[in-house]
């Protein structure tokens, strides 16, 4: 078990990086902490596996360090680092019985044999497999076969860290639900650091405390579900969490006004000057952004509604730009043009993809 | 044209993978056919496209019985979940590969080309090979290539399966688009349902082989005639309790006792199975004659704007999907309420017995 420090890690696949682009992996300083859940979120490319690989051993970074607790790691090899991994899809040794597979990591490493027996025990019985403990792996369904290579990774009591790579991908959604439970509430009785790379946001959201979001090479959020939901400190955080993702609208922005086109929107917070310079967006989720009717906001026109059932979605436009509004239970819009109500809490700016901060307005007066 | 498939049944020795299958599907209109793994979604696309022969039963187009008939006889074109294209062509020639096949004059080839990758969004990348496209162009390259053709019936077997998410939510958001232009009959599988309900049209719940349900995609969803289509189209998992009524009120198999109303009071006594959604539960009482079922906390998961927390009933695992950020300790105990409106109501062999007023979209 170990605190897990990245420090100035960077990582190019080309020799010789010079410049930001030749890097697949951008300059990070992180610390995982020991005991916690992280997940690491990304599209495909977003340097997420690089990072893995490098904190697993397979990759050696071409700058920085990577410390398990106090001690280097960096130039040890992957079976000197002491930590267990779980891949999308299945290693499973089809010859051997279930039991006998969740004990190979034991036996591997000359753990005595009546400890090895209750810590498969036990590992069968966070996940369910205690029926099949002594059947063969071979005659096993896709979802049991990934749920035996869990149970490998969760087998040894004294790793520093699990890596998961994307270990849900070839599950169907039903056992998802229950095997995400089911990890976290491993997660909780086993007291391990476990990192879970994936690229879908609500197993990140879903399985980690901490969820580190990365974009091109770089990491652009580290913070908890609610804190990447409310307040994206990136548009490519806005738009990758949350489904629809949030609405990015080019705007200027003068003290606490914002203007879209010739509408202007109230802020709750005041502004420095934006220069001309930098590109001014503002930021709204559909869900703080609600479709009412015409009249009782900024004018727009409804392109379609999507029902998803339990919510329906209104896809409008606003002077040309398209947008994803919420409908409130109980609002009827009667043919093609509405208005739109913004949350003023949940409207964010952002100057060059970045969260502005601004100053919030005290109570005593503007 | 139409497809029918009429009481079609395809057995692999004594297994079935599809039981009694009847279904019709007309022109222009886009079919999904939703279920778990092995519930037979490939089976059937294969039965359809005459890539296998049914055991029993006819399929029929426009009338005529091309039972047995091998797909090259039938207008055809697949998509798998796997991105498959040829490595050494350009985008341009992968999608132009069939028109050449089937010997097109060079001014339709290109004509048909240029239309697909325009409404494929592929115009940029023509001219590059498919190794150097994101798997998400790669798939629409795939899809441009079945579209092509101008086949009267495409299959498309979980197509974004193996995407990013966010590639998945723009390409789903295209796909109604793209297959409205074309008029042919597309059917597409997948597993989950949130999927079946953004891609809309008519959708097919598959399980075990026999298609439990078949209608436009609301409609199933919010009406499913039975216990399985409401299991299959139910993500998060469909929350599920056993109840007895007797004269006026009804007993849980969660403890307590409840006045029957709502689609309680319409049903004869007798055992049920009660099921209601992830978002019909809620941790605080809302008003009166609701359902109030004591549970235990297990896990509460955060989304960000969304928490679902597990719960645990005596013996029933339930899953509450509650607005905002609710970090509830495990082993916690909780009340779980749900109001009678939202409650289906299934008779012990799984039939719809009755269900609460037709529940509105939120």
């Amino acid at each position: 078990m170990a605190r897990i420090t990245l420090d100035h890690l960077a990582h190019a696949y080309k020799p010789n990086p010079r410049t930001a682009e030749d890097y697949a992996l951008k300059e990070i300083n992180h610390v995982w902490n020991q005991g916690g859940a992280y997940a690491l979120l990304g599209p495909s490319g977003c340097g997420k596996t690089t990072l893995l690989n490098i904190i697993s051993g397979l990759v050696q970074p071409t700058r920085g360090r990577v410390l398990f607790d106090d001690l280097d790691v960096t130039d040890l090899p992957t079976e000197a680092r002491n930590i267990a991994q779980v891949f999308q899809f299945p290693v499973v040794y089809d010859t051997m019985s279930v039991r006998e597979n969740l004990a190979f990591p034991l036996k591997n490493r000359h753990v005595p044999r009546d400890k090895t027996a209750r810590r498969v025990e036990e590992i069968a019985r966070l996940l369910d497999l205690t029926r099949v403990l002594d059947r063969k792996a071979s005659n096993l369904t896709a979802d049991m076969k990934q749920k035996i290579s869990l149970g490998r990774g969760l087998v040894r009591p004294d790793v520093a860290a699990i890596l998961f790579d994307e270990p849900l991908t070839v599950i169907d959604p039903h056992l998802k639900w229950q095997l995400r439970s089911t990890l976290k509430e491993i997660h909780r009785a086993l007291d391990i650091t476990m990192i879970y790379v994936t690229h879908d946001q609500t197993e990140a959201l879903t399985f980690a405390d901490k969820v580190v979001v990365m974009h091109d090479g770089a990491v652009v959020q580290t913070g908890t579900p609610d804190e990447l939901f409310e307040r994206p400190a990136h548009t490519f955080v806005g738009h990758f969490i949350g489904s629809p993702g949030m609405n990015i609208l080019p705007c200027k922005v003068e003290g606490a006004t914002a203007f879209i086109g010739d509408r202007s929107i109230v802020l709750q917070r005041i502004y420095r000057p934006l220069s001309d310079g930098e590109r001014i967006e503002l930021g709204i989720r559909p869900e703080f952004l609600q479709l009412q009717p015409k009249g009782m906001g900024l004018p727009v026109q409804i392109r379609r509604i999507d029902d998803i059932g339990r919510t329906r979605i209104a896809r409008v436009e606003m002077s040309g730009r398209p947008l994803a509004a919420s409908i409130p239970e109980g609002i009827s819009i009667e043919g093609s043009e509405a208005a739109l109500a913004f949350d003023p809490r949940h409207v964010h700016i952002y100057a060059n993809g970045h969260l502005v901060p601004g100053e919030p307005i005290g109570e005593h007066g503007t | 044209m139409t497809l029918v498939l009429d009481s079609v049944t395809k057995k692999v020795g004594a297994l079935i993978h599809i039981d009694d299958v009847s279904l019709t599907l007309e022109r222009g209109s886009l079919n999904v056919l939703l279920g778990a793994t092995l519930a037979g979604k490939t089976s059937l696309m294969r039965l359809m496209a005459g890539l296998d022969a049914p055991t029993s039963g006819r399929i029929l187009v426009d009338g005529k019985d091309v039972t047995g008939w091998p797909v090259q006889r039938r207008s055809v074109a697949m998509v798998y979940q796997q991105f498959i294209n040829y490595p050494s062509l350009d985008v341009y020639e992968n999608i132009a590969s069939p028109l050449r096949v089937a010997r097109l004059p060079k001014s339709e080839i290109e004509a048909r080309v240029r239309e697909a990758a325009k409404l494929l969004k592929l115009e940029p990348y023509l001219d590059r090979k498919p190794l150097n496209l994101s798997g998400g162009q790669q798939q629409r390259t795939a899809i441009a290539r079945a579209l092509v053709k101008r086949a009267d019936l495409v299959l498309l077997d979980e197509p974004l399966a193996n995407l990013d998410y966010k590639l998945r939510e723009e390409l789903r958001e295209e796909l109604p688009r793209v297959f409205a232009a074309s008029g042919a009959i597309f059917v597409y599988a997948t597993t989950e349902p949130s999927e079946a309900l953004l891609l809309g049209g008519n959708t097919a719940t598959l399980f075990e082989g026999c298609v439990t349900q078949f209608g436009p995609t609301p409609q199933v969803y919010r009406r499913p005639h039975d216990l399985s289509t409401a299991r299959v189209f139910s993500d998060p998992p469909l929350n599920t309790l056993k109840i007895r009524k007797t004269g006026g009120s009804a007993s849980l198999s969660t403890g307590g006792e409840i006045r029957a109303t709502g689609p309680l009071a319409a049903v004869p006594d007798g055992d049920y199975t009660v099921g209601f959604r992830a978002h019909h539960i809620a941790l605080e009482s809302a008003g009166t004659d609701e359902i109030a079922i004591p549970a235990v906390v297990s896990v509460s998961e955060i989304t960000g704007s969304e928490s679902y927390v597990h719960l645990d009933a005596s013996e029933h695992r339930l899953v509450a999907l509650v607005p905002g950020v609710r970090r509830l300790e495990p082993r916690s105990a909780v009340t779980a309420f749900v109001d009678p409106r939202h409650l289906f109501l299934f008779d012990t062999v799984g039939c719809l017995a009755a269900a609460g007023p037709a529940q509105k979209a939120a």
